[in-house]
């Protein structure tokens, strides 16, 4: 119990994870569900840094860093997908983002 | 004991901090927590010694990608006027004392780096190199790897970048 080993980080990973995929499932304001995904990018990267220090190879610190630009790239064009919307139909709310649906 | 309180304290708080942000009912509230949640992940990332994570988490996560999120949470959600909700004597009274704080800061900068460089010069240099030699060590190991082996997809992450900047620059303008 008070030796922390990888499993600790594991389990605080999934924890994060599973909040991330409950805002994204509850919320319905799109913004709070782009920050759900946020969090899930992060409890990915808390599981590759633990298992990356825990097995003393760079490469999972490297990945992380090309998670944090793919999430930086999804932050930017989302949140302009967002402004492009609420320009058009001036709401964040995503039961009425209905324009795709078939 | 000392690392598993560190470690049980940042994942309660990690946590608790995770489930305000998806609970908060204003969306400037979950944007706030989730400034604290990434900066807390990166304390997290330190005690792993993945110092240039740590780094790149409070620079791109905290820094870049949270102001953000604030921006268009302030230009899409807020439906009353800002005059509204805004009690101005409370807020000159902050200001004030969050520039005094600043002030303080700044003072404390300029004292201690003056009392610092009336050290002799063999003094200021030693030791600190062996303080530090760990983060560097974890930075240029990373840079090691990533401009040698991860070379291409390095490239492959910078063009998604490039990818993504003219993107939203063609979503987010009116008529192109």
């Amino acid at each position: 119990m008070l030796e922390i080993t990888p499993l600790h980080y594991t389990a605080l990973s999934a924890a994060l994870f599973i909040i991330g995929v409950i805002g994204v499932l509850v919320r319905r304001n799109i913004i709070i569900i782009f920050m759900s995904i946020e969090l899930i990018l992060n409890a990915v990267n808390i599981n590759l840094v633990a298992l990356s220090s825990q097995l003393q190879n760079l490469v999972g610190q490297v990945f992380v860093v090309f998670v944090i630009a793919v999430a930086a790239a999804e932050a930017a064009v989302g949140l302009g997908i967002i402004i492009a919307f609420y320009r058009n139909k001036e709401t964040v709310n995503i039961d009425e983002m209905s324009l795709m649906r078939w | 004991m000392l690392e598993a309180a560190v470690f049980y304290t940042l994942a309660v708080l990690i946590l608790g901090l995770g489930i305000l942000v998806i609970s908060a009912r204003s969306a400037v509230h979950s944007v706030l927590f989730l400034v604290v949640n990434f900066l807390l992940v990166a304390i997290l990332y330190v005690t792993l010694s993945a110092q240039f994570v740590a780094v790149i988490q409070v620079l791109v996560y905290a820094g870049g990608i949270v102001v953000l999120y604030l921006f268009v949470v302030m230009l899409v959600s807020l439906k009353r006027a800002p005059e509204q909700h805004a009690d101005t004597r409370r807020l000159g009274v902050t200001g004030a004392v969050l520039a005094g704080a600043v002030l303080l800061e700044v003072i404390g900068i300029v004292v201690s780096g003056a009392a610092r460089s009336d050290a002799p010069a063999g003094a200021r240099g030693a030791g600190v190199p062996e303080a530090i030699s760990d983060p560097m060590l974890n930075t240029e190991q990373i840079g090691w790897v990533l401009y040698t082996e991860y070379l291409i997809p390095f490239e492959v992450a910078s063009m998604l970048l490039l990818v993504a900047m003219i993107g939203a620059i063609v979503l987010a303008k009116k008529n192109l």
